[in-house]
């Protein structure tokens, strides 16, 4: 019995961390029309801000094994606060580079600055010890209870976060500057006609998107009390929240909720259901089943919904 | 240095043999295929399926000439080429030509070709599973070339195969009334619906070289490398940038974008680790869409 | 004898809708111009005779046959052919390639057609192997319209050749038109530029999407209000 209630605790914090994830999608896909195939970029920046400034500078003998550009050893709440911050400034820096661009060209582009982040933190060792990643990072509120039930803590955590989330951006799109993003999203020609600087526009979107993200990024690094680059690539950092977003309905935040707690439970449970169905000489493999899942799931929705998700081509030609 | 060039045209002969597929498809469909990469992968993976069949038949065991792999392995490109055309075609009739009638938006494809690709991926890995997998059991062969450089008898096979089958496309797209009309549909898609092309036919060359070229590139980075199941994956971030480099729709395009691709890459070793390379290829991609969008060969209008 | 008919056709893009019931005819053997400011409809009609739009509401009959919303690449077997505006050659292919291009759903030798091309536009002879995209703006219009030539087309749509062309070469393609109208070709031709009026028989003036007048072309010259507000006079 405890057993699947710890199960559930788990899966609900990966899953609201992820629902933070998509609704920070759901600001620039949803709202503005932004195509941000980088998510990861901010996850990462946003996860190793927070390690960074939350952690202590290693000393001793830890200082042999581990190399970080700084410590600030702050408590949490500020780790995530800044992790917000530095994914907003990374976010306008990528905007001011690549907001021009149309819009398949700025899909692309996001995925190669996401993955330079992601090559950079590889590489650098001075800046979060490269490959081998950070550990040990800070619990929040760990002293509270026992060791075995810290999760339900981090849940409660993740979920009021969530919520903040939640009703802040839901606000956020009934107000004047969300009906110009949406303005834009609809169409961007005559959104710049009504006079609004659309480039400013966007820019902010990607900044606060980014800077959901962000926290979303610092909530997951202090879940898993430990992070690499490895974790910050395509598939689990862009791709299956773009999936999420997809099947929870683009547009609305609660769809970005949804989407998230259905995917990440499509992907967590059939873990267990191939485990147990598959023979033990084949369980290495078994777990590849889900991407065939989701990436048959990814194509069946855009092909039952062509027009859901990015609407028609705008181009004269049709085929 | 000189090594670093001569290495980088052997990457990037490999680099330009794949995007010219991407870029044929990109320019009539303006729809960026994510699954590329990942054939390429299928395309080398079926090779070692048939390589391993036929390694039972004795006269196929010995080496080919003075490369590395078997004649068993040298056979089996076919079936690889002929499967990866039904898988090109395949996907173009289940996505690519559903979302076409839609009218959808071409991210939408794009988008769609994503989730291909994990697809593809995911039946990659359950089938071999996640170890690196050889076409042959050690190197054979090595050429000492001038100003110190190294070749595998094996890079030079490489650059015979790449290079006769990118004179192979040039000829058809040249000479050959049906390649003249891919390259029209190519460079203005609209202009030659209005001429009387038709398309959906026109399309099926396209998918047809573009999967041919796609297992090649894919069996031939196998030879250069190792076989895993991530490496088309990380191969399709230099084929955009190759194919943005050379513009959309251009072939030559794409060769020169791989030839250059590949060399950056080998030569910004020289001042950062290796494995900065897909990070170099990206700035170089991003520079190209900040100053020139339309690439070096690119269409009038940037899309 | 009207080759093409428009008979109240609505069209646009997506929700958005350009022509609101317009009509208008083509006699054979003539040449008509559509003369109509930036944004009247001009391009989205002429998209919707040869099938690139599909209009919502509306027919078109060439030769009396139904090809309201026929596809474009069927469309070019009926005999009409259609030079766009923008985007009109195949720049990254030579001029002699592109009159091939032109001349794809043909099966028999078009090299006698091709001499006739380059008569017709002897400037493009010297320049068979150049790449389309590295021309002059003139030469470019040329070559549209000669790649267009290469099925010998009963009749033209042309879309604003003038475009972007200093007025000397304006001179020349009109000139050329009415030379291809005496060769049997009826041409419609849609302009912004009203010296299209004079090579015309017959012309309609159309704004925001509807016809506002229609005539013989010397009618129309003539009358002063229609000079005053659509002719910039």
């Amino acid at each position: 019995m405890i057993g699947i209630v710890d199960f559930l605790v788990s899966f609900a914090i990966m899953a609201s961390i992820y629902a933070i994830f998509s609704m920070g999608l759901n600001v620039h896909f949803g709202y503005t029309g932004l195509l941000n195939f980088g998510i990861a970029g901010f996850f990462a920046i946003g996860a190793y801000t927070s390690a960074l400034f939350t952690a202590k500078m290693p000393t001793g003998a830890l200082a042999a094994y581990v190399q970080q550009a700084f410590g600030l050893n702050m408590p949490f709440l500020l780790g995530v606060l800044f992790a917000a911050i530095f994914a907003g400034i990374v976010a306008v820096l990528v905007g001011l580079l690549t907001l021009r661009l149309s819009e398949g060209y700025l899909a692309i582009s996001t995925i190669g600055i996401a993955e330079t982040i992601r090559i950079i933190f590889n590489n650098e060792r001075w800046l979060a010890n490269g490959a081998q990643g950070l550990i040990g990072l800070k619990r929040p509120l760990s002293g509270i209870v026992a060791p075995q039930f810290y999760n339900y803590i981090y849940l409660l955590i993740v979920v009021i976060f969530l919520l903040l989330i939640y009703f802040a951006l839901e606000r956020g799109i009934r107000s004047p500057w969300g009906r110009v993003l949406r303005a834009i999203r609809e169409d961007e020609i005559m959104a710049a006609a009504d006079g609004k600087n659309v480039f400013h526009f966007k820019l902010q979107a990607l900044a606060l998107g980014a800077m959901v993200m962000g926290i979303g990024g610092a909530l997951y690094a202090h879940y898993s009390a430990a992070i690499q680059p490895s974790v910050f690539e395509p598939l689990f950092g862009t791709f299956i929240i773009w999936t999420m977003l997809i099947v929870g309905g683009t547009g609305n935040n609660k769809g970005a909720i949804l989407g998230a707690f259905i995917v990440w439970a499509l992907w967590s449970w059939s873990t267990f259901a191939i485990l147990k169905i598959v023979p033990v000489s084949f369980q290495t493999r078994a777990p590849y089943i889900r991407y065939v899942f989701i990436g048959l799931l990814l194509v069946v929705f855009t092909l039952t919904r062509p027009k859901g998700i990015i609407g028609e081509e705008r181009q004269v030609s049709r085929f | 240095m000189v090594e670093l060039i001569v290495y980088g045209i052997v990457l990037g002969s490999i680099i330009a043999l794949g995007s010219v597929g991407l870029t044929l498809i990109w320019g009539i469909t303006n729809v960026f295929n994510c699954a590329h990469g990942d054939q390429m992968t299928v395309g080398a993976y079926v090779t070692l399926l048939f390589a391993g069949i036929f390694s039972k038949i004795g006269p196929l065991q010995a080496s080919v000439g003075p490369f590395s792999f078997s004649w068993g392995v040298l056979v089996s490109f076919i079936p690889s080429v002929v499967i990866s055309i039904g898988l090109a075609v395949l996907m173009d009739r289940l996505v690519f030509r559903p979302l076409r009638r839609a009218g959808a938006h071409p991210m939408t494809g794009f988008i769609a070709t994503i989730g291909v690709a994990w697809a593809l991926r995911g039946l990659v890995y359950i089938i071999w599973g996640a170890d690196f997998h050889f076409y042959a059991e050690g190197l054979r062969g090595m050429l000492f070339l001038p100003a110190g450089v190294k070749l595998r008898t094996d890079e030079i096979f490489i650059m015979i195969v790449a290079w006769g089958s990118v004179a192979g496309v040039y000829l058809f797209l040249g000479r050959t009334k049906a390649g003249k009309a891919l390259r029209a549909l190519a460079d203005n898609p609209n202009l030659a619906r209005v001429a009387g092309i038709n398309t959906e036919r026109m399309l099926l060359w396209a998918w047809g070289i573009a999967g041919a070229l796609v297992a090649l590139a894919g069996i031939l980075y196998g030879i250069e490398t190792q076989l895993r199941p991530e490496m088309g994956w990380i191969f399709l971030l230099a084929l955009f940038a190759a194919v943005i480099l050379g513009g959309q729709g251009s072939v030559t395009g794409a060769l020169v974008g791989g030839l250059v691709m590949g060399i950056a890459q080998q030569v910004s070793t020289l001042f950062l680790m290796p494995t900065y390379k897909p990070a170099v290829a990206f700035i170089i991609m991003i520079l190209v869409l900040i100053f020139r969008p339309k690439g070096i060969f690119g269409r009038g209008k940037a899309k | 004898m009207s080759i093409l008919r428009v008979e109240n056709v609505v069209s646009g893009y997506g929700s958005m809708t350009v022509l609101h019931g317009l009509s208008l005819e083509v006699e054979e053997g003539k040449i008509v111009t559509l003369l109509g400011p930036n944004g009247s409809g001009k391009t989205t009609l002429l998209r919707t005779i040869f099938g690139i739009l599909s209009p919502k509401e509306g027919k078109v009959l060439y030769k009396g046959e139904d090809i309201t919303g026929r596809q474009p690449e069927r469309v070019a077997h009926t005999g009409m052919c259609y030079v766009p505006q923008e985007e009109n050659i195949f720049s990254s292919m030579t001029v002699q390639e592109n009159l091939e291009m032109g001349a794809f759903i043909r099966d028999d030798d078009i090299r006698p057609r091709m001499e006739e091309v380059f008569e017709l536009f002897p400037d493009l002879t010297d320049r068979r192997g150049s790449r389309a995209g590295d021309l002059s703006g003139g030469m470019r219009q040329m070559l549209a319209i000669g790649r267009a030539l290469m099925l010998n087309p009963e009749m033209v749509l042309l879309d604003e050749p003038s475009t972007g062309l200093a007025p000397f070469l304006v001179e020349q393609i009109f000139e050329k038109i009415k030379t291809l109208n005496q060769q049997g070709v009826t041409v419609l031709l849609v302009e912004q530029n009203a010296q299209a009026l004079r090579c015309a028989d017959r012309a309609y003036i159309i704004e925001g999407g509807e016809k506002k007048a229609e005539g013989t072309a010397q009618e129309l010259i003539n009358d002063e209000e229609i000079g005053k507000h659509y002719l910039g006079r």
